[in-house]
């Protein structure tokens, strides 16, 4: 009775979600996710439905009206170098935005971080990562690692029990999101029906476009402050197309690789020339193609063809 | 007969929530916590139980209120207190240390008197807790 008084009085003003939106950091957040991540259409929705869903929670809150917190455990699968952790942190500072964890700082670990060496060694260790992520996001990235099936006797199998015993009572104090390979968490979720049902959100980072990719390299040189000369561009969608045809691609993360090592050999160039007079900011903030093109990307290309 | 040891000791025992938020303050100085416990809570005793490790790296106290949960659980007839470490340069110290459980009963502390050479007398405080949890 009380709350349908409570909700009489208040205003629209307090009904109002635009203005909520507006006040909690969240929309800082969600412009950054979309102004500094390339791509990644589904996982941009996803974030962007979960957030509305908590910001409606909160109004149904305000008037009265059931309103609880939804769980919000993630896996994120993808192929390397297509943003999963760097989403994760992301999503961590919406999470706080909204009030929905306390502090939104994100713990990254592996399966050695949580699994044991000996008996009673899992436990405790465990718990202790626990609550180091206690009030944030807890990233477990590979996260297939800890449950071995070819060895009952693997200690990863209690790191699990202790993760879903605290996924599901402590919902309040951290959110818990899982990394990794597509298949693989497929079949981590196949043999443990009970985390995959306690994992509300399944979201798939999908591979980047070489579009997407050259996207990627001109944002990464503008925060270093590089730029590219109109033929170095070319080069490097050149270079993008036959670094995707040849293995151990990892998308953005190899891109950012040969940026650092056209940086190297862009440094080199200009140490060579050294004795030929002084050099210009621009030159300084440039990138040529033939930083691009001494890449053994482009020597392996010439030797298939 | 109340014990009276550190921070807080004068007041009405601490709720979970005001546990909670001194933890928070401790945090945020960037402080470690930790939980220990014992029966024998004389002044003069600095060293009790730990339970658990001292927690590093902890952004919130909903985890260390986890601990002394379970320490509160597992003594529930026991003194257990909660210690915040500072490690900065020049302070390596505890800063703040407060009783967050007590027994239902404080027998509180026996004056024995102990005769010595000559007709001298010497006195000394015993808990009374420790010796019948002991024994």
């Amino acid at each position: 009775m009380s709350d349908e008084n409570a909700a009489a009085v208040l205003s629209e003003e307090d009904l109002d979600l635009e203005a909520l939106y507006r006040d909690s950091n969240v929309r800082d957040a969600l412009e950054a996710l979309d102004r500094e991540l390339v791509g990644l259409v589904p996982v941009k929705t996803r974030v962007r439905e979960i957030a509305a869903l908590l910001l409606v929670e909160k109004l149904r809150r305000r008037v009265g009206l059931e309103a609880e917190a939804p769980p919000l455990h993630m896996s994120f699968t993808g192929n390397p170098g297509t943003g999963k952790t760097t989403v994760a942190q992301r999503m961590a500072g919406i999470l706080h935005g909204l009030g929905y964890v306390r502090k939104g700082h994100l713990v990254a670990v592996t399966r050695d971080d949580l699994v044991g060496q000996y008996i009673g060694h899992t436990a405790p260790k465990t718990k202790e990562v626990l609550k180091r992520a206690m009030g944030g996001v807890l990233f477990i990235d590979e996260a297939y690692y800890l449950y071995r099936p070819e060895n009952e006797r693997d200690y990863g199998q209690e790191a699990i029990e202790i993760l879903l015993q605290v996924m599901e009572n402590q919902r309040d104090d951290l959110v818990v999101i899982f990394a990794g390979y597509k298949d693989r968490m497929d079949r981590f979720f196949g043999s443990n029906p009970g985390m995959a049902s306690r994992v509300a959100h399944h979201i798939d980072f999908p591979d980047y476009s070489e579009e997407e990719l050259f996207a990627i390299a001109e944002l990464l040189l503008e925060q270093m402050q590089y730029r590219l000369s109109e033929p170095a561009a070319q080069t490097l969608r050149e270079y993008i197309g036959l670094r995707k045809a040849q293995p151990h691609f990892a998308n953005a993360r190899s891109i950012r690789n040969a940026l650092d090592r056209a940086r190297l050999r862009q440094a080199n160039r200009l140490f060579e020339r050294r004795d030929r007079g002084a050099l210009s900011r621009s030159m300084l903030a440039t990138i040529e193609p033939e930083d691009i093109r001494a890449s053994r990307v482009f020597g392996a290309a010439e030797e298939t063809s | 007969m109340r014990l009276t040891q550190g921070t807080f000791s004068f007041l009405p025992d601490l709720t979970d929530d005001q546990i909670r938020a001194q933890i928070e303050y401790c945090l945020e100085q960037g402080w470690a916590v930790s939980v220990e416990y014992t029966d024998d809570p004389h002044p003069r005793n600095t060293y009790w139980e730990m339970y658990g490790h001292p927690m590093f790296d902890l952004r919130d106290a909903a985890g260390a209120l986890e601990e002394v949960d379970a320490c509160r659980k597992t003594f529930p007839n026991h003194y257990v207190k909660v210690n915040a470490f500072d490690a900065t340069l020049g302070w390596e110290a505890l800063r703040l240390s407060f009783i967050v459980n007590r027994p239902p009963e404080e027998p509180g502390f026996a004056l024995d008197r102990a005769e010595r050479e000559g007709r001298r007398l010497a006195y000394t405080t015993r808990p009374a807790a420790a010796g019948r949890e002991r024994s």
